[in-house]
């Protein structure tokens, strides 16, 4: 099975996803230590997800994200230095310290933003599809969000309009059992997600989000439909958050989740299992592994402290905030 | 040069943005409807089809979502609201998302958006069918709002509004759909943010918006029989606000009357007091600065009440001959 995707594609979704889980590591440290202000939500554990989704993608095509955004931005190709220099809301950041961890930006590999509204972009991302319509582009968007955006009336518009007139858009549901502190069953009478999608017109799938060639076999198939005209599709990628809703804890602490569940979800965390199989069928040795998790950990590092030692945004042109429009080209 | 009525020079401006630009399209609720839209939309989904124009359900919010994601990915939408009341449903991805992507994203990307908003009162619609809510977007920093009041601006401040690289809020009045001007026949472009003197006077400064700049221009002929030469101004955009088109009447007549069809508390009549208020001028003014409003009331039903509601001519005038200390 392992072997079957190809070495060269598994160490690529390998280091994608290390490199979210190392980047969401040293930014809890520095949020523990103060050194970053803004509200960071982590991404920990649920990174096969964003990797199993974006390797199938184009770098045209288009991905919107939410609160929780590192791992997407980073999946698609987000410049490293420019989130890690955003999340310290420094001038060199991606969004130039405007935005901060919740609003980070690389349009230029197709991440034009992410909304910290829950359920915020899912319309975007439905328009964005029908631009690509229009223009007779074969180019598809992606919307990801959590299970806490099931319970927001704008998504069964956009589920109902993105079927209504076929466009070529994925609507991605991280279900991570939580929705900020309240479990999913508080927030949704039917917890059966899947259905819902369905009744808006829109063929849905539930598939385990930490199983990065699942995730990534059932998009490839979804991406190319989506692409050729077949119209949006529905996935809800069964997975977890290792930390907390906000900040580098992991909300044991404060009793909002029980023990037993987030040790049995460590069991299946979604990098140790790639690596299990890698090893198993022999992709990489145990060695490999450990020399790129350590290429990673010093190239995440280093850029930490670059954003670190990075200059603050200056007061914008004569003080007075001029950036709020955009104004005619020169 | 030939006179069109106002809707017909809005339904020539869409005409022409559709047929100019494959990036521009409309979406909204019933623009293949006559009663939605009067006869603004006349003639396009013949022209131009089902794709690029597009009759959507009931669905405001993510129907201007997906507008916004669609100006995002470099298209020029229109996206068509018949009633403003609609629009609340509309806040989040307005508010949230395209009067901030700009700026929230370092300006990497813009939002070439046009939000086309309708207000249709009167006829007893009562308080969910009447709304002038444009003071309320115009507090939104990233969003523009443009009020047209003549054909001829109609037609030019539509295009502006498409081709500006900003989400704009465009309010059409039904009230003024009849409303006769000369119009050119060809494509042309108003100047967002720069209002226009309708009618020269040295006595007192009416600024008005919309269609309260036909009411004030009514108030201003009746007010020449009471020795009164008023100067009526009209915006034509709220937001930004030609600050120095205002403050230069105001210098000169030193009195001043708002006439707005929105609501008295916060609204644009309040707004442009304050540029005065802020201003050395506030100084020199003869009498106190009087606006003209809807009550901060929702909008009644019975024709009886409307009466007292929507202010006229009658309204303006009276409070000018107020204003210029001749008391009733």
């Amino acid at each position: 099975m392992t072997r079957s995707v190809g070495r060269e594609k598994l160490l690529r979704m390998y280091r994608t996803m290390v490199t979210i889980r190392t980047v969401e590591d040293v930014l809890a440290e520095s949020v523990a230590k103060g050194e970053i202000g803004c509200p960071v939500h982590l991404y920990s554990g649920e990174e096969a997800v964003a990797v199993g989704v974006c390797d199938s993608l184009r770098t045209d095509d288009w991905i919107y994200s939410s609160h929780r955004s590192h791992g997407h931005y980073l999946a698609k190709g987000g410049d490293l230095y420019g989130l890690m220099a955003e999340v310290y809301c420094r001038q060199e950041g991606c969004s130039k310290g405007r935005g901060g961890s919740m609003h980070l930006s690389a349009p230029g590999v197709g991440f034009p933003g992410s909304s910290a509204i829950v359920s915020g972009s899912i319309s975007l991302a439905v328009g964005a599809a029908l631009a690509f319509s229009l223009k007779k582009e074969e180019r598809i968007a992606v919307t990801f969000f959590g299970d806490g955006a099931m319970s927001e009336g704008v998504i069964y518009e956009s589920m109902n309009l993105a079927a209504l007139y076929s466009l070529p858009v994925l609507f991605v549901c991280e279900n991570n059992l939580y929705s900020t502190h309240m479990p999913i069953s508080k927030c949704l009478a039917s917890t059966r997600i899947v259905p819902k999608a369905r009744a808006m017109g829109v063929p849905a799938y539930t598939l385990d989000g930490n199983d990065v060639m699942k995730v990534d076999r059932t998009t490839r198939r979804l991406v190319e439909r989506a692409r050729s005209g077949g119209g949006p599709a529905f996935l809800e990628c069964l997975t977890y958050r290792h930390r907390g809703h906000v900040g580098p804890n992991f909300d044991l602490e404060k009793g909002l989740r029980p023990q037993e569940e987030f040790d049995s979800w460590l069991e299946r965390c979604p990098i140790c299992r790639l690596e299990k199989s890698m090893l198993e069928e022999a992709v990489a040795s145990a060695d490999d592994l450990k020399r790129i998790r350590s290429e990673i950990k010093e190239k995440v590092v280093r850029s930490r402290d670059e954003a670190k030692a990075c200059g603050w945004p200056q007061g914008e042109e004569e003080s007075d905030f001029s950036h709020v429009f955009r104004r005619p080209e020169a | 040069m030939r006179a069109l009525t106002y809707v017909e020079a809005l339904n020539e401006a869409l005409h022409q943005l559709l047929e100019d630009d494959q990036n521009v399209f409309l979406i909204g609720q019933g623009v293949t409807s006559p009663w939605y839209v009067g006869s603004s939309c006349t003639g396009l989904i013949e022209r131009f089809g089902d794709r690029r124009v597009i009759d959507t359900p009931v669905s405001e919010n993510a129907v201007t979502g997906a507008a916004v994601g669609a100006a995002l990915a470099g298209m020029r939408p229109i996206v068509e609201h018949p009633r403003l009341d609609f629009m609340y449903y509309a806040m989040d991805p307005i508010a949230n998302h395209a009067a901030n992507w700009h700026y929230m994203f370092g300006d990497h990307l813009f939002v070439p958006l046009t939000i086309w908003g309708i207000i249709n009162r009167g006829g007893e619609q009562g308080a969910q069918h009447s709304q002038s809510t444009h003071a309320l977007f115009a507090h939104l920093p990233g969003l523009k709002v443009v009020m047209p009041s003549t054909p001829y601006d109609v037609k030019g401040l539509l295009r502006a509004c498409v081709y500006d690289d900003n989400p704009v809020l465009f309010v059409d009045d039904r009230w003024l759909y009849k409303i006769k001007g000369e119009v050119p026949e060809e494509h042309y472009s108003s100047p967002l943010g720069k209002g226009v003197v309708r009618r020269k006077g040295s006595d007192i400064t009416i600024v008005a918006t919309s269609y309260m700049v036909h009411e004030a221009l009514r108030a201003a002929d009746d007010l020449k029989d009471d020795g009164i030469e008023a100067e009526v101004l009209d915006p034509l955009t709220i937001k930004p606000l030609d600050v120095d088109l205002i403050l230069g009447s105001v210098r000169k007549t030193r009195r001043l009357v708002v006439a707005d069809g929105g609501w008295k508390s916060f609204g644009a009549a309040a707004e442009i007091m304050a540029r005065i208020g802020e201003n050395d001028i506030v100084r020199t003014l003869k009498s106190p600065m009087v606006r003209v409003t809807l009550p901060d009331s929702p909008a009644p039903a019975s024709r009886a009440l409307e009466r007292y509601y929507f202010k006229t001519s009658e309204d303006i005038r009276r409070e000018v001959r107020k204003t210029m200390g001749d008391a009733e």
